[in-house]
């Protein structure tokens, strides 16, 4: 016995009689046979179209939509964008591979519509510039490292950039308890056996 | 990297360089507005042309279409015009009319706008779903293109053609090919 024609029906007693216990529900459904092939005719081409609307949101979110700019093809509400779409959609229904699609719209909208440029000659340098910047930065960097460390070793000998600093400093002291000591001698004798004691 | 700044201030982002330039002209064969059979640019070989998209919702199209009919007094070179998606979606929010209908309707919108502003056009064609124009790369109206001798893309305007771009680039550009 076919129930497809009883399901309104069915769904709608349901909605009356909820208190019934699930399992009584069930046993109805027994009782009537398995009810799902009453849908199995509409879904399947429900699903062949959504595996379509899938590909077209994959395609056009990738393109860009060239009235609303920032926007993809697959978001943007644009007329233009609705056509295109519409253009997409049919050549996924005629099979065309998603190269063949953006190819399709490269040939009329140019390499704009992409959101992820081609690899070619026009577009190396958007591509590998940004690569070559960063290794002529640090070729700049280890040359004026050498250049540096070799102003020091001139300068004098092995030492460290804080080693030589430390020694600069002393001298300074140094020179400057001489001078005190050469010009200024005695201004007090606490000051200067405070220096000789430190010394 | 200043250089590259330097450049993206002037560049316009709205202003995309088309793919077709020095491309064949794209074939169609669409209805004239005038009724007398179809067009397809084929029938243009041999001569310098434009091809100019309009509508009568077009806003911009006011403000050119003047220079336009001016130009076409004062210049040989046939201008088509592309009659682009006359009737919008929200003018059949129902899509009750068919494609006849539509036809029809928009032949008629398109003579009385001709009749009011003029006529610039040796003959207008009717590229009602748009498909033509996503072709030739239109994205929005007006536009503009020179085709040479051989049905080859030389150039393409976007937006309004203004009296000096007229003057500074496109008669240039049609005295050039009408003697090669």
């Amino acid at each position: 016995m076919d129930i497809c024609y009883l399901m309104p029906f069915l769904s709608r007693m349901r909605k009356i009689f909820f208190p019934l216990p699930g399992a009584a529900w069930v046993l109805l459904a027994l009782w009537f046979g398995n009810p799902t092939h009453c849908f199995a005719s509409q879904a399947q081409p429900m699903a062949s179209d959504q595996r379509v609307e899938q590909r077209l949101v994959q395609i056009a979110e990738e393109l860009r939509c060239l009235v609303c700019q920032n926007e993809s093809l697959a978001s943007s509400r644009a007329d233009l964008a609705e056509d295109l779409r519409t253009q997409v959609r049919e050549q996924i229904a005629a099979g065309k591979s998603d190269e063949e699609i953006k190819d399709y719209l490269v040939a009329r909208y140019g390499d704009f519509v992409l959101y992820k440029p081609q690899l070619k000659p026009v577009t190396w340098l958007l591509w590998f510039g940004p690569f070559a910047v960063l290794i002529i930065a640090l070729v700049g960097l280890i040359l004026s490292m050498k250049a540096r460390n070799a102003k020091i070793q001139a300068q004098g000998g092995v030492q460290t950039i804080a080693q030589s600093t430390e020694f600069s400093n002393n001298e300074r002291l140094l020179a400057e308890n001489a001078f005190v000591h050469n010009h200024h001698q005695p201004i007090s004798t606490q000051q200067t056996d405070h220096i000789e004691g430190r010394q | 990297m200043v250089a590259f700044l330097a450049m993206g201030l002037k560049h316009d982002p709205h202003e995309i360089p088309s793919p077709l330039i020095n491309k064949p002209a794209p074939d169609f064969s669409l209805q004239t507005l005038e009724g007398a059979g179809s067009f397809s640019p084929q029938n243009m070989l041999g001569k310098v042309w434009m091809l100019n998209v309009w509508a009568t919702w077009c806003v911009s199209c006011r403000e050119e279409h003047p220079v336009m009919v001016a130009f076409s007094k004062q210049i040989g070179v046939p201008i088509v015009g592309l009659s682009y998606k006359e009737i919008q979606p929200q003018d059949d929010p129902k899509k009750k009319l068919t494609s006849s209908d539509m036809l029809t309707l928009a032949r008629a919108r398109g003579a009385q706008w001709l009749d009011r502003h003029g006529n610039p056009y040796a003959l207008s064609v009717m590229d009602l779903d748009g498909r033509v124009g996503i072709d030739y790369g239109v994205y929005g109206v007006p536009e503009t293109y020179i085709i040479d001798k051989q049905g080859i893309i030389r150039y393409k305007q976007i937006g309004p053609v203004t009296p000096q771009i007229l003057s500074d680039t496109m008669i240039p550009i049609i005295r050039k090919l009408e003697s090669s």
